[in-house]
């Protein structure tokens, strides 16, 4: 019965709105255009955090990563060849694996600068030297073989684990496993395959380019065979530098009684302590993906507050475009009113009947605007190359709230139209 | 010219004793010492001065009266559209001057019909959705409604334009519409405001008949008019002036048509 009647009147609402086609169009423009921006806006803002966060993601939120960083220099002498030793320290990995509370891994990585050939393919690929951990703590996948093994350290094994796209390139058309590929001066065997980073089917990194792709050897084979010395001869000029660790990973524990977002702060500043505390020189660095993380939600958070506030200004605007024209409308309704009045309306129907009329204006004016809202950001994924991304409840609520904006701002122009006297509402012309 | 209007004052007196007993001559609206006063600036215009008048079911009556003799306001009161300043009215021996604005417009809905000089139909709707308007504040079924609403437009001979929006529609057929509206509750009182004031003379005159065919059936009609060839259709005449009751008539006098 109510909801007849409701429906009868929306019916009713329409109609008296479809009485003036254009006037009711343009009136819808102002809702319509806010809430297609609120939706539109909010997809390219989400798109852009979701891609900073799955990159953020990858590195880790448990992972507290140090990097070597060679410092500035000041006194640069290009006849002599010296020795530019700096960055991380094997006892600063030691004091970590040692003293470190609430650590669940630390990993050691060493970049060794040599070539990769098989026969006669060769690349220069980034070799890493690391331990078995590196896999579980960075979250990377082996694709096919496997990792390196404990075993694999502590016999110095000559083994390798190449990156898919290393692997791509030498060995275009046979498995690589078991098979033998030379790095700097020795054999290694292949034992282990990673998958690629990106999604398949993106465009291969070429290994022949510098730093295209990976490499993975056991850390004291690197040690063992290539030292902690990192000559490159470069523009007939060798380069040398001694790093002893290029990276250290440290992978906060994730307690269960303890979210593992109050476990990394901890570490990672006790870890910049430590480093603050031993280095002389800034020649380190500490990336905290969490970190990162948070302040790219908080810079998120107050990217929405603006966008909303715009949006909400918009649709003010919208609001009282519609308002402005429900009060003309009124009064040229006046008869109308007094007509009904007179058939035995009551105050509450003439209000009920604007008000349903103002929230259709308003409706269908944020219905057109979500599909609008949903239109540019498809148009924007296909020709700016921008991710997009579109959550139900923004297009939801942009929806409600212009349903809401049409009520708020209809309720006076309603109340006007129950208020009138019968008697003058009849006499008006 | 005032001894019928006497006679006819004290025959009303002695039925009115015993309502009861016959009910035929029951009271639908009667009004004592009604007064409405508008102020218009500064001054106080007495629009209608301690009027008394009981109309009984059946009855047709012309109200008439120069401009400023107080009809229309009579008729604002007889609609409930307007209060009067002191005085009773009742409908149906229910004192409605003290209602509220709810209870008035749902007593307007229930027991009154209006029939308007403009026909005042709603634009946007057909003419069973017109006719259905009064059903609509009164919450109930349109389901029953909607024959009884078919049925009345047929009576009034609409039959085949149902479906025809008022711009569709001559001034007479939209007056039958507006007739048919002011039926669909059945209502105590038909009020009709110089309802054949737009028309031609022959459209005029087939209106006035399906008066005649609602005064035949039983219903309560009082028709406001200025022009004494309609008024003369009535039953009886209500003359006013200067807001009090200027003669009452049986049928008005051949003297009265002239003027």
């Amino acid at each position: 019965m109510i909801a007849s009647s409701l429906w009868r009147t929306v019916k009713l609402g329409i109609s008296s709105l479809l009485l003036h086609k254009l006037r009711s169009f343009l009136t819808t423009l102002g809702v319509l255009f806010g809430v297609a921006s609120v939706v539109a806006m909010l997809a390219v803002g989400e798109g852009a955090s979701e891609k900073a966060q799955q990159q953020l993601r990858e590195l880790g939120s448990r992972n507290i990563i140090l990097n070597s960083v060679k410092p500035k220099q000041d006194n640069v002498s290009e006849e002599e060849t010296r020795v530019l030793a700096y960055g991380l320290k094997r006892d600063d990995f030691e004091r970590i694996r040692r003293t470190f509370p609430a650590v669940e891994a630390v990993v050691p990585v060493l970049h060794t600068p040599q070539e990769v050939r098989r026969s006669d393919r060769l690349c220069r690929p980034k070799v890493l030297c690391t331990t078995p951990e590196y896999l579980p703590v960075t979250g990377r996948l082996i694709g096919s073989g496997r990792f390196l093994t404990p075993a694999d350290e502590s016999t110095r094994a000559l083994v390798c684990v190449l990156g898919y796209e290393v692997a791509r390139y030498l060995f275009p058309f046979e498995n690589a496993i078991g098979e033998q590929v030379r790095i700097g001066d020795s054999y290694f065997e292949v034992v282990g395959i990673m998958i690629p980073r990106g999604p398949l089917g993106v465009t291969v990194a070429d290994p022949s380019m510098e730093s295209g792709g990976e490499v993975y050897i056991p850390l004291e084979t690197g040690r063992g065979y290539f030292g902690e010395r990192q000559i490159t001869v470069r523009n007939m000029a060798m380069d040398v530098q001694e790093v002893q660790l290029h990276e250290i990973i440290i992978q906060a524990e994730n307690a269960p009684n303890l979210p593992s977002d109050v476990a990394v702060p901890f570490v990672a500043s006790a870890a910049r302590a430590m480093l603050s505390r031993d280095h002389n020189d800034k020649d380190y660095n500490v990336t905290v993906p969490l970190e990162l993380i948070m302040r790219e939600k908080e810079t998120q958070r107050i990217f929405n507050i603006v966008l909303g506030s715009i949006a909400g200004i918009s649709l003010l605007v919208g609001g009282i475009g519609i308002m402005n024209v429900m009060l003309a409308t009124v009064t040229e309704r006046t008869r109308e009113i007094g007509i009904r009045r007179a058939l035995g309306a009551r105050r509450r129907h003439i209000i009920v009947q604007f008000l349903v009329e103002t929230t259709v204006l308003s409706g269908a004016g944020g219905l057109l605007g979500v599909g609008l809202g949903l239109l540019i950001p498809w148009i924007i994924e296909r020709t700016a190359d921008l991710e997009t991304v579109v959550s139900p409840i923004s297009a939801i609520l942009a929806f409600g709230i212009s349903v809401f904006i049409g009520m708020v701002f209809g309720l006076y122009p309603a109340w006007r139209a129950a208020h009138m006297d019968p008697v003058e509402a009849l006499r008006h012309e | 010219m005032a001894a019928p209007g006497v006679v006819v004052a004290v025959v009303r007196a002695a039925e009115a004793v015993d309502p009861v007993t016959q009910p035929q001559d029951e009271a639908v609206a009667s009004l004592k010492d009604v007064t409405r006063t508008y102020r218009m600036g500064g001054e106080e215009v007495h629009a209608l001065r301690g009027f008394s008048f009981e109309f009984k079911k059946g009855e047709y009556w012309a109200i008439m009266g120069t401009s400023g003799s107080g009809k229309s306001t009579l008729l604002n009161i007889l609609g409930c559209i307007d209060r009067p300043t002191s005085g009773s009215y009742k409908i149906r021996n229910q004192e409605v001057s003290r209602l509220n604005d709810n209870d008035l417009s749902a007593l307007r809905g229930r027991e009154l019909g209006f029939i308007f000089q403009s026909y005042n139909l709603i634009p946007q709707l057909n003419v069973i959705d017109n006719i259905l308007v009064p059903v609509l504040y009164q919450e109930r079924p349109l389901a029953e409604a909607r024959e009884r609403a078919i049925e009345l437009a047929e009576r009034v001979g609409l039959k085949g334009r149902l479906d025809h929006r008022p711009t569709q529609l001559s001034g007479g057929q939209q007056q039958r519409v507006a007739i048919a509206r002011s039926l669909i509750n059945d209502p105590a009182l038909i009020l009709a405001d110089e309802a054949t004031g737009n028309l031609d003379t022959t459209t005029a005159g087939e209106i006035l008949d399906l008066f005649d065919e609602l005064h035949g059936m039983g219903k309560t009609i009082l028709l406001v008019t200025h022009e004494p060839e309609v008024g003369r259709r009535a039953q009886h005449i209500l003359r006013l002036r200067d807001g009090a009751i200027h003669s009452v008539d049986e049928r008005e006098e051949e003297t009265e048509a002239v003027s």
